[in-house]
């Protein structure tokens, strides 16, 4: 008999644990072109607990943890590179407190954002949560453990920063707590205690976030998209600066695609606008259409497209089936806005290489700091060639992000060893060291932001 | 039996694996799929089984009884299909039922899929019940068999066999006898409909069924039809056309709605409870019929009618399709969709669940009987509120 599974068994219950062929199968998988790598066990505990006494047990066995939340991220982060035990986190979705005058949210780390929308529109209508374009079965604390972005960014910044309280198992077994919440107060405020950034953008390296606590934001009673479209790429880092000089947007995106082929080359500028009144509303259209980007219409530099009232969720999962082939993958670069010309004619140029339909998207993060720029890339999951293409065009982008100066975001193996490569010494020196005492047998997502 | 001899080989491989399929309507949570809610496995999910499928026919990992029950275990509610945002989504049910046709075919089925299969084709009915016995709801109230008669009573065979969904066949017949309906059944030489068989994969024993039905029916010159089962609504009205079989089938509420506008039905009691109406997904989101029930449920006097949070094409199946009802692959555990179901009935107070279907019936009594909730939560069939208010 299989001891550890017998364990995990006693821990979870029979009916949540596994090492059948069948869910080794599908947990080997990542959505994205990431070579499947099998997991020895499944497990999906349902309390802090249960996923302390899994991990205690990884510990005395030296076994691989390989923590996975909505699996959405694509990029292959939550594929057990050494195999161990895949812990399915998407059973902790209990909402544990939604402070209504305080604004923020404390959630156990399943809960899908689906699942925070959907309840932040029943009991809070007037709070809502900045919310990625990922499809709603993507959860909130993958998002935020990977430095995500929503429909909040270009006024709140990345998702991550919105964080305010944290609770993580250790690699050791030991549960912490980040944040006021560790003084037995409310999950109100992740400051002014000492900074201990350890788990945010680790790839679940250092640790099994459990609970978390993030900021909500006024949900305006009526929230809408208006487009405007250029030709000239060249503009667009001029047209970013003048839109989020007003600061009026909830959030801005720009995007260029392949298909239809009508808008091959043309840029699409959407901005979600949010009032209270029809009379706030028609204000903030006047300063956006009128103020910001009249000059652009009279000088037939653009054309405004209209305004669309409600927000209609974003449905991502549509770039799969491009070529009716169930697959895409994208990378995302954190880039200055300045260089949105150049990611977008060397991302056009990377996808017509591999004979891909070129997709690009910029999200805008804060007051133009910066911008998630994704080059996206469809491949026909039954044809093995179509995803080899994808894959080689997803390299060639990992590398043009550091050659223009940007941050690969979220990156698969083959980005992070491009970042560790180029990262100051000084600084991998110091994750190392953070990295050894924290985890020091390895146990935790092995294979990922290895740099030992 | 290969990937590239598969029917939907051309789209299998089209599922992302986005997980919108596992939502409500309104995003509520993940356990909209029954069995994705029941076992909270990737595996299980509606992605987990497309993947699993076409990794089975790719030869990637082998058959076992397991990855038959994980096929099995889709009630076929299509909740999948009306969450999915891609283009193949109507052909997703399509895709499970057919490789469990490949699976039968194999003869590659779970043991209770196999004694499912074979009650029916040796009974008539998947309870193993003797032919002699259909009739048994019939007891204490003289009905007519069918003999030219306006409409065809199909009873089915939960409501025929199963103690509890006896009472509901029994309380429609009251009614239709009460408002002078012209209606007979065929009693013993009534048969198993196919709509589970031809969902479970079996399409030689659907196809057996189906024209015996048919025969039948045409023998005895029948052109209406009421169903008491949505199952055998969908499956008269959907399956049988391509058989030749093509009758005015009506399920039995579009009928009970039309006696009560007409007036030949009239409420004398009152009914002071709260009632939640339950959708069944064979009149929901297989045929559309979302509002009749409702229709008549809103006449009934002093009721105080609640719409569940999830409702409509949104509904939590029962978990009792695809033969469920009786194979129970989906049963024993809080997590059982019926079991869901009955709580988020009673976290809103409700006093009542109604539902219009006997398998829906049956699963959720038996539901509130595990959750210890028989004095608070009552399920009953709108035939039987129906008759209760009318003094039947």
């Amino acid at each position: 008999m299989d001891s550890i599974y017998n364990a995990l068994c006693d821990i979870v219950g029979k009916e949540y644990c596994s090492n059948l062929p069948e869910e080794i199968y599908i947990y080997s998988y990542d959505l994205g072109t990431a070579e499947p790598k099998k997991p020895d066990y499944v497990v999906s505990p349902r309390t802090v607990e249960e996923i302390q006494k899994i991990v205690l047990l990884a510990r005395d066995k030296n076994i691989p943890l390989v923590p996975l939340g909505g699996g959405l991220s694509l990029a292959g982060l939550a594929i057990p590179q050494k195999g161990g035990i895949v812990i399915d986190l998407k059973r902790m979705d209990s909402i544990i407190e939604v402070n209504e005058r305080a604004r923020y949210a404390v959630i156990e780390c399943g809960v899908s954002q689906g699942q925070l929308i959907s309840y932040l529109k029943k009991h809070h209508p007037n709070l809502t949560h900045s919310e990625p374009g990922a499809p709603p079965a993507a959860t909130v604390a993958g998002n935020i453990i990977i430095h995500g972005q929503g429909d909040l960014a270009h006024p709140y910044g990345f998702s991550s920063d919105m964080v305010l309280g944290l609770e993580v198992v250790l690699p050791s077994g030991d549960i912490i707590r980040i944040g006021s919440c560790a003084l037995g107060s409310g999950w109100f405020t992740i400051h002014p205690l000492p900074d201990i950034g350890l788990f945010l953008g680790w790839c679940r390296t250092t640790g099994i976030i459990t609970k978390l606590s993030i900021k909500l934001f006024p949900a305006k009673k009526i929230r809408g998209t208006g487009t405007f479209v250029v030709e000239d790429e060249e503009l667009i880092p001029e047209i970013i600066y003048k839109i989020t000089h007003t600061q009026i947007p909830e959030d801005i995106i720009v995007y260029s695609r392949a298909i239809p082929p009508f808008a091959k080359g043309l840029h699409h500028i959407t901005v979600n606008l949010a009032a209270d009144s029809e009379k706030e509303l028609e204000f903030k259209q006047e300063l956006i259409w009128d103020d910001t980007l009249g000059e652009y219409i009279k000088n037939d530099l653009g054309g405004y497209l209209g305004f669309t009232k409600e927000l209609e969720r974003p449905q991502i999962s549509k770039t799969s089936d491009y070529k009716k082939g169930g697959g895409f993958e994208y990378v995302g670069g954190i880039m200055p806005i300045d260089t949105y010309p150049q990611c977008y004619i060397r991302g056009r140029e990377i996808s017509e290489k591999h004979d891909i339909p070129y997709t690009v998207t910029a999200r805008i993060i804060g007051l133009a700091h910066s911008m998630m720029f994704a080059w996206t890339y469809a491949f026909n999951r039954a044809d093995e060639e179509t995803i080899k293409k994808a894959r080689e065009a997803l390299y060639e982008t990992d590398e043009l992000v550091i050659e223009l100066g940007g941050v690969i975001w979220k990156p698969g193996i083959y980005g992070q060893r491009l970042v560790m490569d180029r990262l100051h010494p000084g600084t991998k020196n110091l994750m190392k060291k953070i990295k050894t005492i924290i985890d020091p047998l390895g146990i935790m997502n092995p294979g990922n932001w290895e740099l030992l | 039996m290969t990937l590239n001899d598969f029917q939907y080989s051309n789209i299998i491989h089209r599922c992302f694996r986005c997980g919108y399929c596992k939502f409500p309507v309104d995003w509520t949570d993940v356990n909209n799929c029954p069995p994705y809610a029941r076992f909270r496995m990737e595996s299980y999910s509606c992605g987990g089984r497309l993947w699993l499928t076409r990794a089975w026919l790719n030869e990637q990992i082998n058959w076992s009884e397991y990855l038959a029950e994980i096929l099995y275990s889709c009630t076929t509610c299509k909740n999948c299909e009306i969450k999915c945002p891609l283009r193949f989504n109507v052909d997703i049910v399509n895709m499970v039922v057919s490789a469990r046709a490949e699976m039968v075919e194999a003869g590659k089925v779970p043991k209770a899929v196999k004694d499912f299969l074979q009650n029916i084709e040796l009974y008539g009915n998947p309870y193993g019940a003797s032919r002699t016995n259909r009739i048994a709801w019939t007891k204490g109230i003289e009905i007519d068999r069918y003999n030219g008669h306006e409409y065809l009573l199909y009873i089915g065979c939960a409501g025929s066999y199963d103690i509890r969904a006896q009472k509901s066949s029994k309380a429609l017949a009251q009614i239709l006898l009460k408002a002078g309906v012209s209606f007979g059944v065929l009693g013993d030489e009534e048969t198993c409909d196919g709509n589970e068989t031809h969902n479970l994969g079996e399409k030689g024993l659907f196809e057996l069924l189906a024209n015996k039905n048919i025969k039948t029916f045409n023998k005895m010159g029948v052109s209406k039809i009421i169903t008491l089962s949505p199952h055998a609504f969908n499956a008269f009205k959907n399956y049988y056309p391509s058989y030749g079989g093509n009758f005015n089938v009506f399920h039995y509420t579009h009928i009970l709605n039309s006696l009560l506008k007409t007036g030949r039905i009239k409420f004398s009691d009152s009914f002071h409870k709260k009632t939640v109406f339950h959708d069944p997904y064979f009149l929901g989101r297989w045929n559309g019929e979302y509002e009749t029930p409702r229709e008549i449920l809103r006449v009934i006097p002093d009721i105080e009618l609640m719409e569940m949070e999830k409702n409509r094409s949104g509904a939590l199946c029962c978990g009792g399709g695809s033969g469920n009802f009786q194979m129970d692959l989906l049963g024993g555990s809080e997590s059982s969709p019926a079991r869901r179901r009955i709580r988020e009935a009673y976290e809103m107070g409700a006093q009542i669940i109604a539902v219009s279907c006997p398998k829906c019936l049956i699963m959720l009594e038996d539901a509130i009987k595990a959750e210890g909730m028989d004095d608070k939560l009552s399920v009953m069939d709108i035939s039987e509120i129906v008759a209760k208010a009318c003094n039947i």
